[in-house]
């Protein structure tokens, strides 16, 4: 391609040398057969491919999320209310994000798990700012189910944290993923303790 | 005559009139009419046109729900009811769509199962095989969407799995389910452009199917034989004898079609599709639509994200390429007792899946769905490629006629000039 872009004059003549006379015209070797031609409709092309992205773009970025999804605020929750071995759902950019106030034997179960044994190795303490408080998006990172476990009738898996119904993943009492296709632990959200008892989320 | 007008062969003067300056009626009569035909089908022909049938059917429904349809969050649900309840015979035309779409599939699966059973995909037809493909791939996208739009439990549920199939691409697949989705989950940008993309999607495949055929008109139709016609003897006018056959299967169609709508009409449906959609639960068993179940079965045999999504693609990516991987000159599998039989294990592994794919993912279901995966790809990669060198087929016969006029029927000059060998 990049040889086509030689400037026309190289190619030995005026304009009359273009249609016909390019294979005799020319000094031979990989110039040949090249024209002024070839040269306009290569820039042609390119501008227009240029042209139709710079007109696909407005369409295809349409469809991305707009500003007022965009500006969802953020999330207020009153910790309070919510007892030792409980856990809240709440919505946060239309997603529920659980809540757990851990037990110590659920902190405890955590933390004894060697990071070997782990699919997405974290250790539990990069997953919360508070031991007791745990707060995951809870969302399944296989094709996004929400997990059961929230409530005190839910299957909870086998670690005793959530188990995804629709394909089976089961993960433990810090969220993190520990059998089943999902790969990836629940995410923690941006979060930050306005006060003892109240975080933000997002 | 004048210049510039078609020579018109259409007596009726209006009709003419308008044949000469555009010659729709002589196409219609080439084409429909007197179109040379393969005397021997069977009533597996008939259900190209079946799906023609049905997918006016489908725009023609779909066209009076969205008159009563509201693509909102807040609304889609309780506009579907009033389409159920409220107005007349909205029941009638939801069911028919409801259903048309199920029957949609079953003659389709049929149509595909014809083609591969008769080596309808080979020379010269792989290009109107791998448009077929095509329409079988928009017709998925097109089905799934409009099972989004009543905002039932599965409707959310199953727009969150598939869509969320995306974010298993490494590095863009976070970006573009986010751009799928117009948001953070499955919310009321995704209903809109799902509502927008359901109603386009049906004219497009208007297209392609109208591709579908000029390629069919130009190569001629397969047969049961799969041998190609040798003259006239071979063949018959498409109207009256293939409109007929036709008929014939378009009634049996509608029996069919009319006993689901007015006596099973939620049969093949899902019960939690009657539960508005609730973004914070998910029911315990969510199954997508029951044709797209030995899809989700590959999906989930496999224990990786993406694995599974590249096997569930492949599954039908395969088929564009089967052309190419059966290499047995012999088209029908009359002829071919070996591939003939790993054809029919290759429907009883799709029938596994769509079995195992209901089921929970659990064991025995899981190592099951492998099983039957194994055999779905190996059918097509390894044994088809491996028969057509070491399967010897059995002896074709000498034309299409021969077998069909075998014992007595009106000989014809060329038939008649051949002897008569084992069929
Ligand atoms: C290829 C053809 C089509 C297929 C396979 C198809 C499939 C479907 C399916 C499976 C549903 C869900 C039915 C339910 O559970 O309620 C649906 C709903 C709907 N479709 Fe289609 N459709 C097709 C063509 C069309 C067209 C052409 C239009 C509009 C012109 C349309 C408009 C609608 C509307 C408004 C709904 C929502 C109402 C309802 O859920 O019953 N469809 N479609
Ligand atoms: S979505 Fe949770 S296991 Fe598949």
């Amino acid at each position: 391609m990049a040889e086509t872009m030689v400037p026309p004059g190289v190619t030995s003549g005026g304009p009359a040398g273009a249609p016909h006379g390019a294979p005799h015209g020319s000094h031979g070797g990989a110039a040949e057969g090249e024209t002024r031609r070839d040269f306009l409709t290569l820039t042609t092309a390119a501008f227009a491919a240029v042209g139709v992205g710079a007109v696909v773009w407005p369409f295809i970025s349409s469809m991305n999320p707009a500003r007022d999804v965009l500006a969802l605020a953020s999330t207020e929750v009153d910790l309070s209310p919510i007892a030792v071995g409980q856990a809240v759902t709440v919505v946060w950019r239309g997603k529920p994000v659980f809540v757990r106030h851990r037990t110590a034997e659920d902190i405890q179960a955590a933390r004894a798990t060697p990071l070997s044994e782990l699919k997405d190795p974290a250790p539990d303490q990069s997953r919360v700012q508070r031991d007791q408080w745990l707060v995951v998006v809870g969302v399944c990172t296989h094709l996004g189910c929400v997990p059961l476990g929230q409530r005190p009738t839910d299957a909870k898996g086998n670690f005793d944290g959530w188990f995804c119904p629709c394909h089976g993943s089961h993960y433990d009492t810090s969220g993190r993923i520990r059998i089943g296709p999902a790969p990836l632990n629940l995410p923690v959200p941006d979060y930050t303790f306005t006060s003892d008892t109240q975080i933000r989320i997002g | 005559m004048a210049i510039g007008l078609h020579d018109s062969t259409i007596q009726n003067p209006v009709l003419r009139w308008v044949d000469q300056r555009l010659p729709v009626f002589t196409m219609m009569q080439k084409e429909y009419g007197t179109f040379p035909t393969p005397r021997n089908f069977n009533y597996f022909w008939n259900f190209g046109a079946l799906a023609m049938v049905t997918l006016m059917i489908m725009i023609a429904t779909g066209v009076f729900l969205s008159m009563n349809y509201t693509p909102h969050t807040a609304h889609a649900f309780d506009s579907v009811e009033r389409i159920m309840r409220d107005v007349n015979y909205g029941w009638l035309i939801r069911y028919v769509h409801m259903n048309g779409a199920s029957m949609f599939f079953i003659v389709v699966f049929i149509h595909i199962w014809r083609g591969m059973y008769y080596g309808s995909y080979k020379a010269p037809r792989e290009l109107l095989w791998i448009l077929g493909v095509v329409i079988f791939l928009l017709m998925m996208a097109t089905a799934f969407m409009g099972y989004v739009l009543p905002w039932g439990q599965m409707s959310f549920w199953g727009a969150t799995v598939i869509t969320n199939l995306f974010s298993a691409i490494p590095l863009v697949g976070e970006s573009i389910v986010i751009w799928l989705w117009g948001g953070f989950s499955v919310d009321n940008p995704t209903l809109n452009r799902f509502f927008s993309l359901h109603y386009l999607l049906p004219f497009m495949i208007a297209g392609v199917v109208f591709l579908h055929v000029a390629a069919l008109h130009i190569t001629g139709s397969n047969n049961p034989l799969g041998i190609d016609p040798k003259g006239p003897q071979d063949t018959l006018p498409f109207h009256p004898y293939y409109t007929a056959k036709d008929s014939v299967g378009l009634v049996v169609y509608f029996i069919v079609f009319a006993f689901l709508v007015f006596f099973m009409p939620n049969y093949l449906g899902h019960a939690d599709n009657y539960i508005p959609a609730n973004p914070l639960v998910t029911p315990a068993h969510i199954v997508p639509e029951w044709y797209f179940l030995p899809f989700y079965a590959i999906l989930r045999a496999v224990p990786d994200k993406l694995g599974g999504v590249l096997l569930m693609f492949g599954s039908i990516a395969v088929l564009f390429v089967l052309p190419w991987l059966d290499t047995s000159p012999v088209r029908s599998m009359r002829f071919r007792p070996v591939a003939k039989w790993s054809l029919y294990l290759w429907l009883v592994s799709f029938f596994v899946l769509m079995w195992a794919g209901a089921k929970p993912a659990d064991e025995p279901y899981v190592t099951i769905s492998r099983i039957a995966t194994a055999y779905y790809f190996a059918y097509f990669l390894v044994i088809l490629p491996l028969l057509g060198r070491l399967e010897r087929p059995l002896s074709l016969p000498e034309s299409i006629a021969m077998p069909v006029l075998r014992g007595g029927g009106p000989v014809l000059a060329g038939a008649a000039a051949k002897p008569m060998e084992k069929a």
